[in-house]
């Protein structure tokens, strides 16, 4: 089999749901005839029809909302958003509609909304976001990052059966960029469990998305240099696999936590906070965090290198960990 | 027609605008003993609207309110128990005490959606439902309401014309009462009609006089079946005026007496009472026989309200995911082969811009006035215009040109 980029990975979940739940529909800006702006749902029209994806106009709220009152009658639509920014448009239809839902009034919301997210190609403040705090703060909504195309295809398709409300983000540095060879038959990767990538002994960095790329290859160059680091792709931030990432600490005593969302606010706060409260006594150092800046994210090429973080920065903080 | 509903039905219409406002009255009564947990909103003198439009839905439309439609929800078949719950935070609430006022629905049998108090939002949701009613091949019409005020909301204007492109089966009853909490309409819009916002989307619309049941219905039924017939949105505006404050603690003083005095003359029970007297479609002996059975149901139910207890604040914690406690079906009335490949795999349709957007054709008298670029086109462009007889391109326009006076720049207006 050939190897795969996350582009395609997302395109056989979708395509795979589409053919085996009728109830799976599609509905977004410019995704029918031109296939979105990223090529996710290329060919799918040709295949699933009009009815089934569903082109709309420049209307976030629409978007959401439609898709809100399509699960309502027992459909599982998946809504994308052309670049996961613009699901701000859509902030209360999100939190006030979709994520009170259940809670509120026993109705399910079985939707995703799935998107181009991040940065680390240029986009700019508009085009670059990483929005998970947002919606993971939100009781009610699930947040799915994957950072590989296997994880991609098994956890989106995890995302539409799910009963719940999913936010899918999809980073778009790793559309193309990576390629992976992919089971032949059906598989699925459950939502709400990390899963360790790496090894080690004398820390643990939790990642995910991007930078979980950026980790991995920041802990072999520290292998390099007799630093034994495990990695940790959390893969869903809400819910949080804290068992994964406790029993890791309890294993290496040390904690890094690499996220490309900027600083303040953003999950290694949370995860930092929920292994003090249950691994105090397990950790032989503080807790340190790499992150992007407390900015918005710059445009041009050598002010959005800065506020990214790199393999240096990770390298530099689990250096300065390990020796504590 | 009107004329169509039987006496039953007719008396049905004044049971449930009658149901609604005893209901309410007693609530107020409620509020002043503090036995509301949180506000409390009045629609005393848009029964009517209420009523008159969840009326002509069936069983099988769906619907979702906004906070002065109590009436549609009892004519949905909520029961005042319900409201009086709901309003006390009581565990036996629809919601167990989750949420309050009319912010409930019915998923499974009344086909109810619950609303946020955000507005706007239920339009998109609602076209939503209705699209996938028709996906699914159910004869389906969705319904939802909205204030003056929020039809000023962006999500207004996202719902509408989404709905509109998609043809869904939606129908937006816009209650005008005249006062977004305390701004007068004229200070919101720069309309009269509200309806008028209906020709921006390209949908049918209609304005009715809100205070008067069986014309609301009419307008209604007339809306719900052309849209079960496929063509798309209606919007109604149905004119009335709100007769409380925003909620119980807005003594509205903001309002001119003398509005309240005539939309007071316009009461939409008193004059629906009036109807069936000259119509002899009851008689006093009925009409204490209805109000009576009203008091005999609301007495049951608001004492089953304040008896019943607060919700265990164990419950707080729970049911913020479906854990597999609901199970989500689509309820099918098409075969599914229809939709699944490869029977699904059509031809591509409707993605043509047919007059390529050319400006010769547009219709002037439509507009005040239309720029029209003083350039010679380019011969391409002109031979893609005018060439091709054949094409079609030009049908049905060709015919105005030159019948039309030609377009004034913007800036010469009211000059020849």
């Amino acid at each position: 089999m050939a190897a795969v980029t996350m582009v395609e990975a997302i395109r056989q979940a979708l395509s795979e749901e589409m053919e085996r739940d009728p109830a799976v529909v599609l509905i977004g800006e410019d995704i029918s005839v031109y296939g979105g702006a990223f090529k996710v749902t290329e060919g799918l029209l040709n295949k699933f029809g009009w009815e089934r994806v569903i082109d709309t106009p420049i209307s976030e709220s629409a978007i959401i909302g439609a898709a809100v009152g399509m699960s309502y009658m027992g459909l599982r639509p998946v809504a994308e958003m052309q670049f996961i920014d613009f699901l701000a448009c859509a902030f209360n239809q999100m939190t006030n509609f979709v994520a009170k839902s259940h809670y509120r009034w026993g109705a399910p919301v079985p939707m995703v909304v799935r998107g181009p997210s991040g940065g680390g190609v240029h986009g700019g403040p508009f085009h670059s976001a990483n929005p998970e705090m947002y919606y993971a703060h939100t009781p009610g909504l699930k947040v799915v990052y994957p950072s590989t195309p296997y994880d991609a295809k098994g956890l989106l398709k995890s995302a539409i059966r799910d009963n719940n409300p999913v936010l899918f983000l999809e980073h778009k540095f790793l559309y193309r960029r990576i390629k992976e060879e992919l089971p032949e038959g059906e598989y699925t990767v459950p939502l709400g469990k990390a899963i360790v990538r790496r090894e080690g002994a004398d820390l643990t960095i939790i990642s995910y998305a991007a930078m979980m790329h950026t980790s991995l290859e920041a802990a072999e160059k520290l292998a390099a240099e007799g630093i034994s680091a495990e990695v940790i792709d959390l893969r869903t931030l809400m819910p949080l696999d804290k068992e994964t990432i406790l029993a890791s600490v309890k294993k290496t005593s040390k904690l890094l936590i690499v996220h490309e969302d900027t600083r303040t606010g953003g999950i290694a706060g949370e995860i930092a906070a929920m292994v003090c409260e249950n691994a105090f006594e397990d950790l032989d150092g503080p807790i340190q965090r790499v992150t992007s800046l407390d900015t918005p994210v710059p445009y041009s090429p050598p002010l959005e290198e800065r506020f990214l973080p790199g393999v240096p920065d990770v390298m530099r903080a689990a250096r300065e960990l390990a020796q504590y | 027609m009107a004329q169509t509903l039987s006496r039953e039905q007719h008396l049905d219409l004044y049971y449930y605008m009658r149901l609604n406002r005893s209901l309410e009255e007693r609530m107020v009564r409620l509020f002043r003993q503090s036995k509301i947990v949180g506000g409390l909103y009045s629609s005393l003198g848009q029964e009517g609207i209420s009523v008159g439009t969840a009326y002509a839905l069936e069983a099988r439309d769906w619907m979702a309110p906004m906070i002065r439609n109590i009436g549609a929800l009892l004519v949905k078949g909520c029961k005042p128990r319900d409201i009086f719950t709901q309003h006390m935070a009581k565990y036996t609430s629809p919601t167990l005490g989750k949420d309050g006022t009319s912010h409930f629905g019915d998923l499974k049998t009344k086909h109810i959606v619950s609303p946020i108090s955000m507005l706007g939002d239920l339009i998109p949701v609602l076209a939503g439902v209705g699209i996938a009613g028709r996906y699914l091949g159910q004869k389906i019409v969705a319904m939802t309401w909205i204030g003056d005020g929020g039809t000023s909301t962006g999500v207004f204007h996202e719902g509408m014309n989404f709905a509109a492109v998609q043809r869904a089966p939606l129908v937006c009853v816009v209650e005008n009462n005249q006062w977004a909490y305390s701004t007068p309409v004229k200070r919101q819009v720069p309309i009269r009609n509200l309806a008028e916002r209906a020709k921006s989307y390209g949908i049918a619309s209609a304005i009715v006089d809100g205070n008067d049941v069986l014309a609301v219905y009419q307008a209604a039924k007339d809306a719900v079946e052309r849209c079960r017939a496929g063509d798309g949105p209606v919007m109604i505006e149905a004119k009335t005026h709100r007769m409380r404050g925003h909620a119980q603690h807005d003594p509205a003083e903001y309002v001119p007496k003398a509005m309240v005095e005539y939309w007071t003359a316009q009461d939409p029970i008193g004059r629906y009472e009036k109807y069936l007297t000259n119509a002899g479609l009851w008689n006093e002996k009925k009409k204490a026989e209805i109000d009576a059975r009203i008091e005999r149901e609301l007495d049951e139910d608001q004492k089953f309200a304040e008896e019943s207890p607060l919700p265990p604040a164990e419950l707080a914690e729970q049911g913020v995911f479906c854990d597999g406690c609901h199970e989500i079906k689509a309820r099918w009335e098409r075969p599914v082969e229809e939709v699944t490949p490869p029977r699904c795999s059509i031809e591509m349709d409707g993605w043509t811009v047919e007059d390529f957007g050319q400006l010769e054709n547009i219709e002037t008298e439509k507009m005040e006035s239309v720029a029209v670029s003083k350039l010679a086109p380019s011969d391409q462009r002109s031979e893609n215009v005018s060439g091709d007889a054949k094409s079609g391109v030009r049908s049905g326009g060709q015919k105005n040109t030159g019948a039309k006076s030609p377009a004034r720049h913007p800036l010469r207006k009211g000059k020849n």
